[in-house]
Order: structure tokens, then sequence, then C-alpha cells
């Protein structure tokens, strides 16, 4: 087979990325656009972003939408860890296979349901809405990611590590923490970005089940735009996009680096050295 | 690569000798298994079993995948509870205590080394857990390095050691807490035939001078023989022989141990005599007799196989004197040469097969036999055995 670029394969890697790309190009140009008119370039400037500073509101919102997510996000990675290893570690019981299907539902399910019977159960035991419903239904919705994602991992776990440590006198609570987090942590970290990501886009969910005085960065976007997209609002997406963009970056160098790390040992172990 | 253990000084030979407390009934057993059975669902891994191992004892536990050798260890180590019976260490009770409170140690088949750890803090782990003071821990870990070898290594990871080199961290590990018995599954699988042969016997080394009780699960019937005080012959759950590797070897209790350790020349038939402490079968089809020095229980009239293993039988153009007794005649069939033995398989007028291994003691240049030969098969009454089962 001829390997290199063929016309065709140029072609597609090209609209495809434009497709997925072009997009968020515009807006992050725009948010340096010097003209009121999003839609219209008058020169390059920063003062959007400087203007956002004295946004109240943007701000608040922004403040708000971080504690959710950090505070949801651990939260949901704690169950969603336990989750799996009871669903992995349990051995198989009488309606298991309908138990973790159960666990996967809130993946398929619309969110709009998701939102609307959270907010029902809410009024029913009439918890007042605001901050604390909001980081509640953050992690029931992000609770089942986390636990998608640790469980792989654990299903590949060798649990003769576990017996190992039992064997050497390691009580079961202690080989947790000593030998199975460190090991599916990887997972786990994931899990909780995954959840954090999660948290902080969230704009359904979240209007369902927020209240008075916590509205969330999405909302407050959403809400601004609906009155017309201003430059304000290119340049608080920029900076998102920004701060996702570089945990992604970190997290695949991270990847990568121990990757390598680990094949030149393995090539040594293999040469006996 | 491979280091020795242990620079041997003097020859085991004589504590090796020596020991044999099974045949003491003064003696106290120090593993027990009594009446022991363990089920997964319907399925049944351990069948009533009942068993004793001595204290430094090198036990092997011998048979084919799946016949419950993992099961029975892990009852040890306490990773599966009997569903009934009882297993006993040093008299103690053992059913409800929990691994990490059982004073054995197990050298896992995949060796399961901390991965997250280096060589040096894999070994200290057993010794933090019991609050060790960390001057001894650093003393008995550096101790444990010398003894496999692998002072240079401490501080590598898993990852990045050979086969062997794991394999010893593993061996150091599980026995740096100086367990009352160590338990060791399959513990030489992963490693190539050289390596493996040469730890064979460097395990031996470590068990007599440690003074410590060994059970090896292996399938590997060489294993077996080279490293074990006795030997336990599994089948389904149930043992068949418990022996010393020489007992199992020349006096098997059924055709299935007979079979499973070496090869084996099979010749059915009836008991038509026990006179005399002489035991004569008459062998089915070929008519002919078997007279054997041993009684093995069987009785006028049995049906019972005479066992007889190759390098125990003679092969001739000639006959003997007394062809009527221990001898069958047939034609050469196949021969493989291997080097330092040739295996005649001769076919006997039924259609059987017996086989004959001759020990290359010249250089081969031409075959005194050869293919389509007639040829005599003789042994004599020590030979071989007769088995009822
Ligand atoms: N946890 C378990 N659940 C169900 N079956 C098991 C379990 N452990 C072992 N078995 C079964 O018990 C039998 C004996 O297993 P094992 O003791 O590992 O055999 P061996 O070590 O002799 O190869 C096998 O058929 C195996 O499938
Ligand atoms: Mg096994």
């Amino acid at each position: 087979m001829r390997r290199g670029a063929s016309w065709f394969n140029v072609t597609s890697i090209t609209l495809g990325f434009a497709f997925l790309y072009l997009p968020i190009v515009l807006l992050v140009v725009y948010s340096f656009n010097a003209s009121k008119l999003v839609t219209v370039w008058g020169g390059f400037s920063t003062k959007w972003y400087v203007s956002l500073l004295s946004n109240q509101g943007l701000l608040d919102a922004a403040w708000v939408t971080i504690r959710v997510a950090l505070l949801s996000a651990t939260l949901a990675t704690v169950l969603g860890t336990l989750a799996a290893i009871a669903l992995v570690r349990f051995g198989r019981f009488p309606g298991g296979t309908l138990f973790s299907g159960m666990v996967y539902a809130p993946l398929v399910m619309p969110e709009v349901i998701t939102g609307l019977a959270m907010l029902l159960l809410f009024v029913a035991i009439g918890f007042a809405r605001g901050f604390w419903t909001l980081t509640l239904a953050h992690i029931t919705f992000s609770m089942c990611f986390v636990a998608v994602v640790v469980q792989s991992r654990l299903i590949t776990f060798d649990r003769s590590l576990e017996e190992a440590a039992l064997d050497l006198g390691c009580p079961p609570f202690r080989t947790f923490f000593t030998i199975t987090l460190p090991l599916i942590l990887p997972a786990v970290v994931a899990g909780w970005m995954l959840a954090f990501t999660l948290s902080l886009d969230d704009l359904v969910i979240s209007s369902f089940t927020t209240g008075p005085g916590a509205t969330t960065l999405p909302m407050k976007i959403y809400s601004q735009v609906r009155l017309g997209v201003t430059p304000e609002i290119n340049a608080i997406c920029s900076i998102l996009i920004a701060i996702v963009a570089t945990g992604v970056i970190i997290a695949s160098a991270v990847t990568k680096r121990r990757e390598v790390d680990r094949q030149r040992a393995e090539r040594l172990a293999i040469q006996g050295v | 690569m491979a280091g020795k253990l242990l620079t041997a000084g003097k020859s085991l030979g004589p504590i090796r000798r020596a020991f044999a407390p099974w045949n003491d009934p003064a003696a106290k057993p120090f593993i027990q298994f009594q009446n022991v059975t363990k089920t997964f669902g319907d399925f049944t891994a351990v069948d009533d079993l009942s068993l004793n191992i001595y204290e430094r004892e090198f036990f092997a536990l011998l048979g084919p995948s799946g016949c419950g050798k993992t099961t029975l260890m892990r009852m040890i180590a306490g990773f599966e509870e009997p569903t009934s019976g009882h297993v006993m260490l040093d008299g103690q009770d053992l059913v409800g205590v929990p691994p990490y409170r059982r004073p054995t140690n197990m050298m896992f088949q995949s060796y399961a080394l901390f991965p997250h750890m280096n060589v040096w803090d894999n070994i200290a782990f057993g010794l933090k857990q019991d609050g060790m003071p960390k001057p001894d821990i650093a003393t008995r870990v550096d101790e444990m390095l010398a003894l496999v070898k692998l002072e240079k290594f401490a501080k590598r990871k898993p990852h990045q050691l050979s086969g062997g080199q794991k394999q010893r961290v593993a061996l150091a590990r599980s026995l740096a807490k100086k367990p009352k018995v160590l338990l060791l599954d399959e513990p030489l699988g992963a490693l190539d035939k050289k390596l493996r042969e040469e730890t064979q016997f460097e395990l031996i080394d470590l068990q007599v001078k440690l003074g410590m009780t060994f059970v090896i699960v292996t399938h590997d019937q060489e294993e077996a023989m080279t490293v074990a005080d006795r030997i336990a012959v599994m089948d389904q759950g149930k043992i068949v022989q418990i022996a010393t590797p020489a007992e199992i070897y020349e006096q098997p209790n059924s055709r299935y141990v007979a079979d499973f350790i070496g090869d084996i020349n099979l010749l059915e038939g009836h008991i038509s005599s026990t006179e005399g402490g002489v035991t004569t079968l008459d062998c089915d089809g070929t008519g002919a007799k078997v007279q054997v020095s041993q009684d093995g229980g069987a009785k006028l009239g049995d049906h019972a196989w005479f066992a007889v293993r190759p390098e125990k039988v003679a092969i001739s153009l000639s006959p003997p004197a007394d062809p009527s007794v221990n001898a069958v005649t047939g034609e050469v069939w196949d021969i493989a040469y291997l080097g330092d033995v040739s295996i005649y398989h001769v076919r006997l007028a039924t259609g059987a097969t017996v086989k004959a291994t001759i020990t290359n003691t010249t250089r081969l240049v031409e075959r005194p036999i050869t293919w389509d030969d007639k040829v005599w098969l003789t042994w004599s009454r020590d030979g071989g055995v007769v088995l009822t089962r």
C-alpha cells in the first residue's frame, strides 16, 4: 500500500478539521475585534478582555460555575469510583446486569428529562433551589461517567496484586489506598476531568435545578446571547477554550511522556541490563 | 544472568536423605486438611480431601490444569474458605482467619509485584505492615536482596526487570517475613527451561537452609520430582497418591499416576495366582504370563494391568531362556532416536505397542536392531507393578 498523503486524504482531513474548528477559530478571532459589531472587523484589540473584568454579572457566574464544577466533580469521582468497584467486584448476583445497566442509563437519558425529574424531586421535598441543588444535580449526572471510566480500568486490574498485599499482612482498607487506588489513579483523574468539564458546560440540567443567585456561566452566556452577541461573550468563550485546551494538552503530554519512559525501561529490561 | 541464589557449600544429601517425618507415627502434621470440600456453585473443585504436610517439608501438589491445586493452596493462604471441612496450621484451625493474619506467604504465579513500587519497596511492603522498626526493615530487605543476588536492582521498578529477576523479587518478597509456610503457585512457569532447572535447585537449597515448609503447585512432573520431598498427585479435586518422587515413579498406585508421571507400558489381563509372594497376571490376547514380586492388594481373578517403565524393558533379537514368563514378542514398528537414548516401539500380535528405552552407550553407527526386526521384550520380576485401578 502506498504510504503518505494522497490528495484524497489531505482533502478529507482539511474538510474535517475545518468543520470542527472553523467556528471556534472565528469566535476567538472576533474576540480580538475592536469593533462592537460582531460581524465587522474593526482592527485588533484586547479591550473586551479588559472590560470583562468589570462585568460583575459574568464574573459572578464564572465563580459559581467553577465552585459547582470543582465540588461536583470531586464528589462524583468519589461516588462513581465506589460504584465502579462495587459493580466490578461484587461478582455476579441476580439482577446484576439490570443493576449495571441502570448505572449507565443517565448517559443516554435526555437531559431535559433528567433536569425535569430533579426539579420535581427538589420541589417535592421542599429543597430550596440554588447552589446546592445545582451541585447535587451535577453530581448525579456526572457520576455515571466516572463510573464508566473507572470500571473499564478495574476490569483489566490484576486482582492478584491486592491478594499479594493481603497475603503480606495488609488489611483490605489499607490495601485499597496503598495498592488499588494508586494503580487506578489515572482512570480516576480522567473521570474527574470528565466530570469537571461536563459540569462546566452544562446548560439544560442547570437551568432546571438552579435558583436565584446561582447562575452558571453557560446560563449567563445563553441569556445574554438572546439579547445579541457581544464581543465580550466571545472573549469569555475564548478564555474557556484556552483553559480546556491547556488541560487537554498537559494531560496528553504527560501520558505521552510516561509511555515513552515505559517503553525505554522495557527495552532495558529485555536487554537484561 | 541468573546468579546462584546460594553458593552451595556442603551437599544437602545427609539432610534430605534423613528427612521422612511422614513415616514417623509420633510426628505431628504441620498443615492438615481434614475432609475439605470446596465447591464453586455446583462445581466441586476440591472433593472431601484429607492431607498432612509436615514441618520443613518441601511438598508438591501435582496434577493437570484445573484439578484444584491452586484452590487447595489458596485455602492455606486464606483466599478461599472451605465449603466444608477444616484446614489446620500448627494445630490451629485456620477457618475464618483472614489472609492478612495468617503466618503464610505466597509467591504468585504472575509474581504480582506492585508496579508502582521499586524492588526495595516491594520487598519491604510486608515488613512495614507489621510495624517493624525502620532500621530493621532496611537490614532485612538488604539481606533478602543479597539472598536473591539483586542488590544492584533495588531501585528498579518491576517493569524494568527481566522475567528471571521478577521471579527473584517475588521470591524475596514472600520470604522477607520469614513465614511458617511458603506457598509457591507455579513459581517457575514463566521462565525458560534452562533458567527453570537452575532455579529448581536453588529453591531446594533455600528451603533446606531456611528450614521452612514449602508447598509448591505445579503441573510439571519433572519439576515436582526435582524439588519435592513428597508429591501429591491430584485428579479432579481428589488426591490419587501421596508419596516420595521415587515411590510415585516406581510404585504408582493407579494407571492415572503411572501415566501422569513419565512413560509407561500397560498390559491388561487377569490375576491367575497370588501364591508365594508372587502375583501372576495372564495378559488378554497374547496370553503372556507376567510374574511380579509384589501383591499390591490384587486378588485372584481381579481385572488388572501390568505396568512397566520403558527403561526397565530389555530388547533382544533372540528369545529368553524362559519365553513363557515376563516376555513378549513383536516387531519393531518405530524407533525414536533421542541422542542419549533410543525408544523402540514394538508392535505385539494383538496390535498393542510396548516401548523399550535403550541407552546409547556407544556412538551410533549402525543399529543392531532395526525396523521390522522380530524382537523379544523381557523384564525382571521387580521391573514393574500390578495395578488394579
Ligand atoms: N473463583 C472461582 N469460581 C468458579 N470456579 C473456580 C474458581 N476458582 C477455581 N475454579 C474452578 O475450579 C477448578 C480448579 O481450579 P484450580 O484450583 O485453579 O486448578 P489448577 O490450579 O489445578 O489448575 C477449575 O475448573 C476452575 O475453573
Ligand atoms: Mg493453578
